[in-house]
């Protein structure tokens, strides 16, 4: 009786909130409004420019959605002979980049993750040790030039083959979600240690393996220090250190264009070019960011786990 | 006795290892790449002590001792580099520590389930634009004649151009900061948001059964609940206040901001590779000065936050 009396009063407390809820809960939807709304203008307003004239664009009359609209932006970006270039780069350094991460990442993970590993305690010394201190820009540098990976595709793909911050996050995981029990019962049918990984560890791991396969793609997408440091051919640039050129440097010359007479048409595309380039390089990871969103969250959580 | 025992393990060493070398083979690769890309290097560090000639190599350049620390010590740059680089973390740490915090508890107090999802999924989209894009942006939106801000003003002034943001050397650490926090605020409150979900129901029906608004609730149970986690995260924070990053600092420079934009890291790249210089060793003793302050910092905030807090918000 006193019980059910206690439940129906919180309840109706409840369901009418005291006055001062209301007030907090006013000022709360009212700051994430607010701040939503500071991160989608900038975002609408770029993605509108990018659709604008050139005109309209360089004499600053868009405000909230595309003036004359149009895909000049876009023709100028797909006829520059560099962003073309250096966008199939990207797209292969992303791709063998995060393989080797990939694979370097499991295979050290994984014999870390087993409790009776023998010299487990100095192998994660030796990398751990590696998260506090390191060589250093120039020591690095000058190691990339004895090995000669200066200027070839490998000093894109070598130097951050593994990263142990994420190798600790794979192994975490490995421990907290893999019974020990699996592997005693799949030894006693003489399976390998290397086996076990491939058909059992793998197979059980996939959805770690998804976040740092995001997290390194991600990564060498948006990486342009490497390149910066290590490569002067533009054969070999990455798009991001062309972007840099273009949006941050303001390098856009008439004869970057498969034809001239483009750009020369349009002595004020360089500002509208900027938009749309901007939108052309974040699609690919705004695009599987929505499929990848829940991924990236697990991996910050299994991330944050001590171990 | 303990001979027979001593005897026994070594033998089982040996049979470990034999039951275990596939393990080892697997480790192989990984330890040869941390040991010439993360342990050679470190060898390498002893050029800050050396005069570096390309034509001699890291082994047999010249001792120096300490001749590069002291140039550095003494330069008119040291000052200028160590406060730029304290400035910039300090401010950024001062906003965004507490906000994402904020924002997190804010966030938690919405009550609809869609409409939270929705303000997660575009709160978290700007982490990931690049760094270039990102400043690239920048530049574009806040130009006086192409951007948003030129447009903006001219509406608000009857069509009187703005002056540059870039190019006042005083506005670079409000930009690099802000910028920071408008890419990344949403995804910081991640970890908060999921320390706020392990709180236990419970404990806010109590105290709404005792009569407390959602308010107090906030400030007496969801804090308390997400502070050890806050705790860490500053330690580390903390740990890292002379680590001023490259990438974005050396996209947003240019010769009129120079004076408040020159980092550490900055200045090290630019001593050691740009072109015209190329004083290896000097650059190395400077990047040396700074992990060694590094890690001496991380270990002294440790050991201060493992006293403070018994042991729950250390990082070993």
């Amino acid at each position: 009786m006193t019980v059910t009396k206690k439940a129906t009063k919180s309840k109706k407390r409840r369901i009418k909130d005291p006055i001062e809820d209301k007030i907090l809960y006013a000022v709360t939807y009212t700051l994430v409004f607010l701040f939503v709304l500071i991160v989608l203008y900038p975002i609408i307003y770029v993605v509108s420019a990018s659709f604008s004239s050139a005109t309209a664009v360089s004499t600053g009359k868009v405000i909230l959605w595309p003036v004359d609209p149009g895909l000049d932006g876009y023709k100028a970006v797909f006829s520059h002979k560099r962003i073309l270039t250096s966008f199939r780069n990207t797209v292969f350094y992303t791709v063998a980049g995060t393989f080797i991460n990939v694979v370097m990442t499991l295979i050290a993970a994984y014999p870390l993750s087993r409790p009776k590993f023998q010299g487990k305690r100095f192998y994660m010394l030796l990398f751990v040790f590696t998260m506090f201190f390191s060589g250093g820009l120039i020591p690095t540098y000058i190691l990339m030039t004895q090995i000669k990976f200066v200027n070839t595709i490998w000093a894109m793909l070598i130097p951050g083959a593994l990263s142990v911050y994420n190798m600790i996050v794979v192994r975490t995981f490995i421990m907290s979600n893999i019974p020990n029990e699996l592997l005693e019962s799949a030894k006693m049918d003489g399976c390998s240690d290397i086996r076990y990984l491939v058909s059992i560890v793998i197979q059980l791991s996939k959805a770690v393996i998804a976040v740092i396969t995001l997290f390194y793609a991600v990564g060498h997408w948006n990486s342009y220090f490497s390149a910066l440091i290590y490569l002067n051919n533009p054969k070999l640039y990455p798009l991001q250190l062309v972007l840099r050129d273009i949006l941050v440097q303001n390098e856009i010359a008439s004869n970057d264009f498969k034809s001239t007479a483009f750009m020369e048409a349009k002595q004020n595309l360089a500002a509208l070019l900027k938009y749309s380039l901007i939108v052309v390089s974040s699609v690919p990871i705004i695009a599987v960011y929505p499929f990848a969103q829940k991924y990236f969250i697990k991996g910050v959580m299994v991330g944050s786990l001590k171990g | 006795m303990v001979a027979i025992e001593k005897r026994s393990s070594r033998k089982s060493w040996v049979s470990v290892f034999k039951e275990q070398w596939q393990l080892h083979l697997l480790m192989l690769l990984p330890v040869i790449y941390i040991l010439i890309f993360a342990y050679y290097p470190m060898f390498g560090l002893q050029i800050a002590f050396k005069d570096f000639k390309a034509t001699a190599g890291i082994w047999s350049s010249k001792w120096v001792g300490f001749k590069h620390f002291s140039t550095f010590f003494h330069s008119y740059m040291f000052k200028r580099v160590i406060i730029n680089t304290l400035r910039i973390s300090i401010y950024s740490i001062a906003t965004g520590f507490p906000l994402p915090i904020i924002f997190a508890l804010i966030l938690n107090t919405m009550r609809g389930m869609r409409i939270k999802k929705f303000v997660q999924t575009v709160t978290y989209m700007p982490h990931f634009i690049s760094t270039v894009v990102m400043v690239g942006l920048l530049m574009q939106i806040l130009s006086p004649v192409t951007g948003l801000y030129g447009s903006l003003y001219r509406l608000l002034t009857n069509g009187m151009y703005p002056s540059d943001i870039f190019g006042q050397p005083k506005a670079f650490i409000h930009l690099y900061v802000w910028s920071d926090i408008w890419q990344s605020l949403g995804w910081n409150s991640i970890i908060y948001l999921a320390a706020l979900s392990g709180i236990d129901p419970q404990l806010h029906e109590a105290a709404q059964i005792d009569g407390a608004t959602r308010f107090q609730r906030m400030i007496h149970i969801e804090l308390p609940g997400i502070l050890p986690t806050a705790a860490v995260l500053l330690i580390m924070r903390f740990g890292s206040v002379m680590n001023v990053g490259f990438e974005k600092v050396y996209l947003m420079q240019n010769s009129l901001n120079q004076s408040y934009s020159e980092v550490i890291s900055t200045y090290v790249y630019k001593v050691g590779m740009q072109a015209g210089s190329n004083n290896f060793s000097y650059a190395t003793a400077i990047g040396l000065f700074n992990s060694v302050i590094n890690c001496i910092l991380l270990v002294l905030v440790n050991q201060l936050s493992r006293k403070l807090s018994d042991s729950e918000a250390s990082l070993w």
